[in-house]
């Protein structure tokens, strides 16, 4: 059981570097201030870049959960 | 504390300024700060920017430029990738979707394959297949997408026109959305880049 409530989810399953950022933020851009995104991945890569990417964009990289090989990241919009 | 640095830093009791006045004063010390800070170079609200040349027409090289451009498009920073000479085929648009690796000259092969093998016919296109093979198993996008992705997000991309005087290419044999200039449109740009690659 997840301790956020995303609003959306972003299916990148699959993807590597940098596709899991181009969607994040085409999926970000879609969304209203506060909301929560979901972001579900396999490229372990995003565990430093997704940080990187809230840092940088002024989002919040408020966590992440691991199923297996399945990562679940969770960003809050600025 | 002499008397004079406390009246600067604490007002005195019973200000003579009307905090009309201070308002004016605070507003004008604030124009005129970001005014200097402006004439010298330094836009802190400016976006963060990066610069990128891509200067080989090889598959291996062709990704670093184009996932650094789109990545930084990502993360909201200005991102221009300037193409010149052999670079120029990664626009080209008969070759982008089949630019090649070597295999000659080349160490990190996964299977370490000696000169005078990596030299017969054949094993540039199979180290090729074997690359492409691999970025598609691994999820990496193609480098027609990646410049796809790299317009869509506002990535500029600059042709040096002199490379195309030299190699005798025509406009119209690249893609579309692309800009053509020379080295003092590169460093103008890149003067004010905070990030500067050459691939």
């Amino acid at each position: 059981m997840s301790n956020y409530t995303p609003q959306r989810v972003l299916d990148c399953q699959g993807d590597a570097c940098p596709l899991p950022l181009l969607k994040t933020k085409k999926a970000m851009a879609e969304m209203a201030s506060g909301e929560i995104l979901e972001v579900v991945g396999t490229d372990p890569g995003s565990k430093n870049d997704l940080p990187s990417w809230a840092n940088r964009t002024g989002n919040v990289y408020l966590g992440e959960e691991e199923e297996g090989n399945v990562f679940h990241f969770f960003l809050q919009k600025k | 504390m002499n008397n004079r640095n406390a009246a600067l830093v604490t007002p005195a009791e019973g200000s003579v300024l009307s905090p009309e006045v201070e308002t004016f004063i605070s507003e004008q010390v604030r124009l005129q700060v970001a005014a200097e800070l402006k004439r010298l170079g330094l836009d802190l609200a400016r976006p963060k920017r990066a610069a990128l040349i891509a200067s080989k027409g090889t598959l291996d090289m062709a990704y670093p430029p184009l996932i650094l451009a789109t990545a930084a498009a990502a993360m909201d920073m200005e991102a221009a990738i300037f193409f010149t000479f052999y670079g120029l085929d990664i626009v080209k648009k008969k070759k982008l979707s089949n630019l090649k690796v070597p295999p000659l000259a080349n160490p990190a092969m996964p299977v370490p394959m000696p000169n005078i093998i990596g030299m017969l016919p054949g094993m540039t296109r199979m180290a090729t297949w074997m690359m492409k093979d691999w970025m598609k198993k691994g999820g990496v996008p193609s480098i027609p997408d990646l410049l796809d992705f790299a317009k869509e997000n506002g990535v500029r991309l600059i042709v040096c026109q002199m490379s195309m005087d030299v190699l005798g290419i025509k406009k119209e044999e690249l893609i579309d959305g692309l800009e053509f200039s020379g080295a003092a449109a590169y460093l103008d740009y890149a003067a004010d880049a905070d990030i500067t690659l050459f691939v």
